[in-house]
């Protein structure tokens, strides 16, 4: 069992973990601010081919990881337009969002690379190691095997925090989704707030996506991000719409990953697809269970409009 | 028992909106005027005429959006069009081949609607129709049984497959309050992979002689062809008897009624002693049980067995067919056809016009988001007729001023 549970296995989790923080980031963002967003995925994969195919083009990985965020912000433009400004109904304007996300990116595959499915490989983002924290004692170890993009994603999630939880523009955020009448009346502009909480939201997706495609690998595939998108949605419900307990799930959602693909090369006679339905089981049985009533903002999903 | 109607309402003894006054009026004085057709529109839910109207615009709005992009991939649009029409109604053979794509878009579309009908958000149809399937494939290989009552006990299971993952999303829903978005959506992860467990090389249910898949159904027990020479099977007559139950369901029973009331407006069926819960879990179980019909009637008609790789995706492409078809049950046929033409119509525009076949995908999600700003749309066509109006009564130009928006 001790060769099972090593600093491998627990690197791959956090590996594994950031494409979940960084749309889970986004989303909570969204959904605090009032807007239902389940269109991470779709925005995930937008930034996912975006990275690839600035990178293919430029031939820089790091204008590939600027490319991302512009698919992102496009993505969460689009969201944004269509249910903060037009007041459409949420989740069918996000469902539109995964929709063409999927098959946009999987048709545009063919006319830029000329081929179906997989592209060819393209400049990745270097991962440099960080120096000296494999002297620190304890957690040295595991530390060393994380890149700085990884710190930059983990920081990240205190920075939401902060930013949520302890500045004014967060205040005026949660406002905006808990009672958007009221904050209307405390003088916020109330779609501006929401309109920016998209947009971001989409930029965060996108940037998860960026990191399957040319940080972890180098190549963009139909697709490729599996769900993630929806895994984050879980993991912010399974959070209770809170940064920090929302982080934890997707740690614990990065290590179920980890041991299901490393189970996959240990034992044949684990049942490891059953073993990739983990993370979803789990946070459906949580939800039934100790997690209590899940409530979300009180305004989510509600279109505002001044009266 | 005799079904009557309260006639419709004329003018002068009821209360108008004046909205819709404006719009009757405008009707009946130039039935093919800008006014007409945007009053039309509105009152979209109300008559035919509108919903053609607004079928035909949403549809037209997605495909030129699509367009760009066409042009991207160097296709020429009359070959494009002209391979779309060959592969989908080109020949007898193609346009059987669009029925068969119809059926499981139709039967999953019906699932889609009602959950919509109830207000609530189903987005596990796939699942639902994999774990339908997954039941369907398994009872057809491992029960014995008469030919007859075989396929009758495969379709059974087929919806009680469904209705079961639509179960856990149901109860969570009603007694815990989570939002269904999430846990349908969750649940499409768990049927999948469930699904490929079941049918992996060292799983329960697999083929002795065909990883990935369950064992053949026997061929006398499977859904006859009913159009020799092609691949059309007595499904589709099971989806057009299902759109007919369906729409008997919403329009002719106090429960249709109930989900409805509970759609419209929650707050006002729980004044009005409707138990909200209740009709929660059954409008999302009959929901799943569409979605697994819809599994069971491809696994039975199509393939004869489940494997695990049998849907294209049609939970997903259900629900721009659904909300093409505005949630009624008839229009479903129609927004269901159109998008089996997309799909049979795919193959030879991707073999002919080199468009990729994701194009489709492209074209549903766009349906999606117009049907999402539709109300904006609409509210925008008001706007600029009440603005017309203003300037002809008051024979001038009018400045920019906010007319409709203070409502």
């Amino acid at each position: 069992m001790s060769d099972f549970f090593t600093i491998a296995l627990f690197a791959s989790a956090l590996h594994l973990a950031v494409p979940i923080i960084l749309p889970m980031l986004g989303g909570l963002l969204c959904e605090r601010s009032g807007v239902i967003n389940i269109g991470l995925e779709g925005m995930m994969l937008g930034g996912a081919f975006g990275a690839v195919a600035f990178s293919y083009v430029t031939g820089n990985p790091w204008l590939g990881l600027l490319g991302a965020v512009g698919t992102g912000l496009l993505s969460g433009v689009i969201l944004a337009t269509m249910s903060v400004l037009l007041r459409g109904d949420q989740v069918i304007g996000a469902t539109a969002i995964n929709l063409v996300g999927a098959g946009l990116t999987a048709a545009l595959v063919p006319i830029i690379w000329g081929i179906d499915g997989t592209t060819p490989s393209v400049p990745k983002v270097p991962t440099p190691e960080l120096p000296f924290v494999g002297q620190i004692p304890l957690v040295g170890p595991l530390l060393a095997e994380l890149s700085a993009i990884d710190l930059v994603a983990f920081a990240l999630v205190g920075a939401v925090w902060w930013v949520l939880m302890r500045t004014d523009m967060g205040l005026r955020l949660r406002a905006c989704g808990e009672s958007a009448a009221a904050a209307d009346a405390a003088g916020i502009d109330v779609t501006r707030v929401r309109f920016i909480a998209v947009t971001l939201s989409g930029v965060l997706a996108a940037l998860g996506g960026a990191y399957l495609s040319i940080v972890t690998l180098d190549l963009f595939q139909a697709s490729m991000t599996q769900g993630r998108g929806f895994l984050a949605l879980a993991a912010m419900v399974f959070g209770k719409w809170r940064v920090g307990p929302a982080f934890l799930v997707c740690l614990g959602f990065g290590l179920a990953d980890a041991i299901a693909l490393r189970a996959q090369i240990f034992t044949h006679d684990l049942p490891h697809d059953l073993l990739f339905a983990l993370p979803y089981v789990l946070a459906l049985v949580a939800l039934a269970t100790f997690v209590g009533r899940a409530t979300g903002p009180a305004d989510v999903g509600k279109p505002f409009r001044r009266a | 028992m005799i079904f009557k109607r309260p006639p419709l309402p004329h003018e002068g003894d009821l209360r108008l909106d004046p909205e819709v006054r404006a719009g009757i009026d405008a009707r009946r004085a130039q039935p093919f005027s800008v006014e007409a057709m945007v009053a039309q529109m509105r009152d979209g839910t109300r008559s035919v005429a509108g919903r053609v109207l607004v079928f035909v615009i949403t549809l037209a709005a997605a495909v030129i959006c699509t367009l760009p992009f066409l042009f991207l991939s160097g296709a020429e649009l009359g070959v494009t069009l002209s391979a779309f029409l060959n592969g989908s109604l080109g020949s007898q053979f193609a346009f059987a081949e669009t029925l068969v794509q119809m059926i499981p878009l139709l039967i999953a579309g019906m699932a889609v609607a009602i959950s919509f009908h109830g207000g609530l958000f189903n987005m596990g149809v796939e699942g639902q129709l994999i774990f339908g399937g997954l039941v369907a494939g398994i009872i057809g290989a491992e029960v014995e049984a008469p030919p007859l009552i075989l396929s009758v006990l495969v379709l059974l299971g087929g919806v009680a497959g469904g209705a079961l993952a639509a179960l856990v999303p149901a109860l969570l829903k009603a007694y815990r309050g989570v939002h269904e978005v999430v846990t349908t959506i969750m649940m499409n992860f768990v049927a999948t992979y469930f699904a490929i467990y079941a049918v992996a090389p060292a799983g329960p249910f697999v083929a002795a002689t065909q990883p990935s898949a369950t064992e053949k159904i026997p061929r006398d027990a499977r859904l006859p062809t009913i159009w020799d020479g092609t691949r059309l099977h007595a499904g589709v007559i099971i989806a057009l008897v299902a759109v007919l139950g369906l729409w008997w369901l919403l329009y002719r029973t106090p429960l249709g009624f109930r989900i409805r009331l509970m759609g419209k407006n929650a707050g006002a069926a729980r004044a009005s002693g409707v138990s909200v819960k209740r009709t929660i879990i059954t409008t999302l179980l009959i929901s799943g049980g569409f979605g697994g019909l819809a599994g069971a009637v491809q696994v039975l008609g199509v393939y004869g067995r489940f494997f695990d790789a049998f849907s294209a995706g049609y939970g997903w492409d259900a629900i721009a067919v659904a909300l093409l078809a505005a949630l009624s049950p008839f229009a479903l046929i129609i927004s269901a056809f159109f998008f089996a033409m997309l799909d049979s119509g795919a193959v030879q525009m991707q073999a002919v016009a080199g468009v990729s076949r994701e194009m489709v995908g492209v074209v549903s999600g766009l349906v999606v988001a117009f049907v999402a700003i539709q109300p904006w749309l609409l509210h925008g066509l008001d706007r600029m007729r009440a603005r017309r109006r203003t300037r002809r009564e008051a024979g001038a130009p009018v400045t920019l001023t906010d007319t409709g928006d203070a409502t």
